[in-house]
């Protein structure tokens, strides 16, 4: 991939991932509600509640917050420039968390004891799935001999054959990634549940839109990850790529309708052990091959 | 037209309510009601509500609650009394440790009576609720 290819996917994404995220998450609850038997929102739901936030009146029970959430923006979108430029796959995944890092500290910083709560499970969540996208990354690398994503997309073969027991690992770290239910511990986009909104408890007005924003953002460059199982350079990978990335979102809201939210002992177990059996198990495979 | 009116997000309080109110409330959330198709949200959250929906009358012990919930809510925001109680005090009225309306702590929008308050009567009210709230907005903005 020459720079300049590289520099248009990065403003593409820019661009158009908001957009993308917010369509996603649109189509989201309508499904959610059709499941539940209800009618739903319109699809343009998230934008309309992303533009109230932005009018309402700010309060703000501690100035550093807005800061931090700020970095989880900012962090977020730098991650998945960097990913669609085709840079590393190791710095993008450590960029990602360091903007996860933001959002707990914002949410540690606020005081309230049930977004303290919610950023203590957002930890324990983090130790779950942290391992499985290392893993990913290790077992990309053993595949393709680089850890390039543009060098990844454009490898020959779909990388998903070989690595079939990384992405069921993968999928799962998706759930706890999109804090989809059962591991919607720290915080939910449904209302009323055990931490009231957890982690974004404290958040309200333009804290909060920035922090949807940066969920759209993040939800696109997510999927672009399970999408690029399937790539092999050339556009019936890309396609399948992109057909599967979007099951997987189906799939992950039917998760999240069918099943309670659980421990985050729960979580932090079936984290590990995915990531052992699926992950380690998968990138030994293919060290012996 | 302001995006307030499009995605107001509730805050339900049970003030003394005798849970006859509230059920109805809840009833509002059901597929039969489904609010959510004008993106109302209920929400356990204050500081991320719009409209604050009180239910029961008013006591001696959960008049500073109420007061502080109002007060959490960032501007523009709109309160919902639903039920009798929560108008006047209602069968209530004449207990001792009861203030009277909601009104006699905070200012109420809009009145929902009823013993108990139709789901029906309920979601009239918060759409009645949407006309203040973007009154509200607007003279926010005005003011800016
Ligand atoms: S109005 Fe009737 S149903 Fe509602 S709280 Fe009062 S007594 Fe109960």
């Amino acid at each position: 991939m020459s720079d300049i290819e590289a520099i248009i996917l990065a403003l593409v994404y820019l661009i158009l991932a908001p957009v993308a995220g917010c369509v996603l998450a649109g189509v989201d609850r309508k499904l959610s509600a059709r499941m539940q038997g209800r009618r739903g929102p319109p699809i343009r739901q998230p934008y309309y509640d992303v533009r109230k936030f932005m009018e309402k009146e700010q309060i703000t029970s501690n100035g550093v917050q807005d800061f931090y959430v700020a970095c989880y923006l900012l962090f977020v979108i730098v991650t998945g420039c960097m990913f669609f430029a085709g840079m590393d796959l190791l710095l993008v995944l450590f960029t990602l968390t360091l903007g996860e890092t933001f959002l707990i500290l914002a949410a540690y910083c606020s005081g309230s004891p049930f977004s303290q709560v919610g950023a203590q499970r957002e930890l324990y969540v983090a130790m779950a799935y942290e391992p499985i996208l290392l893993l990913a990354a290790i077992a990309f690398y053993l595949q393709t001999g680089s850890f390039a994503i543009g060098d990844i997309a454009s490898s020959d073969g779909m990388a998903v054959i070989p690595l079939i027991g990384v992405f069921v690992a993968f999928l799962y770290a998706l759930t706890m990634k999109l804090r989809k239910s059962p591991f919607d511990l720290s915080m939910s986009h449904h209302a009323h549940q055990d931490l009231v909104r957890g982690m974004t408890t404290e958040f309200s007005g333009r804290t909060l839109a920035m922090l949807e924003v940066s969920h759209w953002y993040e939800n696109i460059m997510l999927l672009a990850l399970v999408a690029l199982f399937f790539m092999d350079g050339t556009w019936v990978g890309f396609a399948v790529g992109l057909v599967v990335a979007v099951l997987a979102y189906l799939l992950e809201v039917y998760i999240d309708n069918g099943f309670a939210r659980m421990k985050w002992q729960t979580a932090l177990k079936s984290g590990w052990v995915v990531a052992l059996v699926l992950g380690v198990g998968n990138v030994i495979v293919l060290l012996l091959m | 037209m302001s995006y307030a009116k499009r995605s107001p997000w509730l805050l339900h309080y049970d003030a003394s309510s005798c849970n006859g109110c509230d059920i109805e409330v809840l009833a509002c959330l059901t597929p039969v009601y489904d609010v959510e198709r004008f993106g109302i949200i209920n929400t356990g959250d204050p500081k991320q509500a719009d409209i604050l929906l009180i239910t029961g009358a008013v006591n001696d012990q959960n008049k500073e609650v109420v007061k502080q919930l109002y007060e959490q809510m960032p501007e523009p925001k709109v309160v919902v009394a639903v039920g009798i109680c929560a108008c006047s005090g209602g069968i209530f009225r004449d207990c001792y440790n009861i203030l009277g309306g909601v009104d006699t702590v905070i200012p109420v929008d809009v009145y929902v009576p009823g013993c108990a308050a139709r789901p029906e009567s309920i979601i009239d009210g918060v759409v009645k609720g949407l006309g203040v709230l973007e009154e509200k907005q607007r003279k926010m903005e005005a003011e800016r």
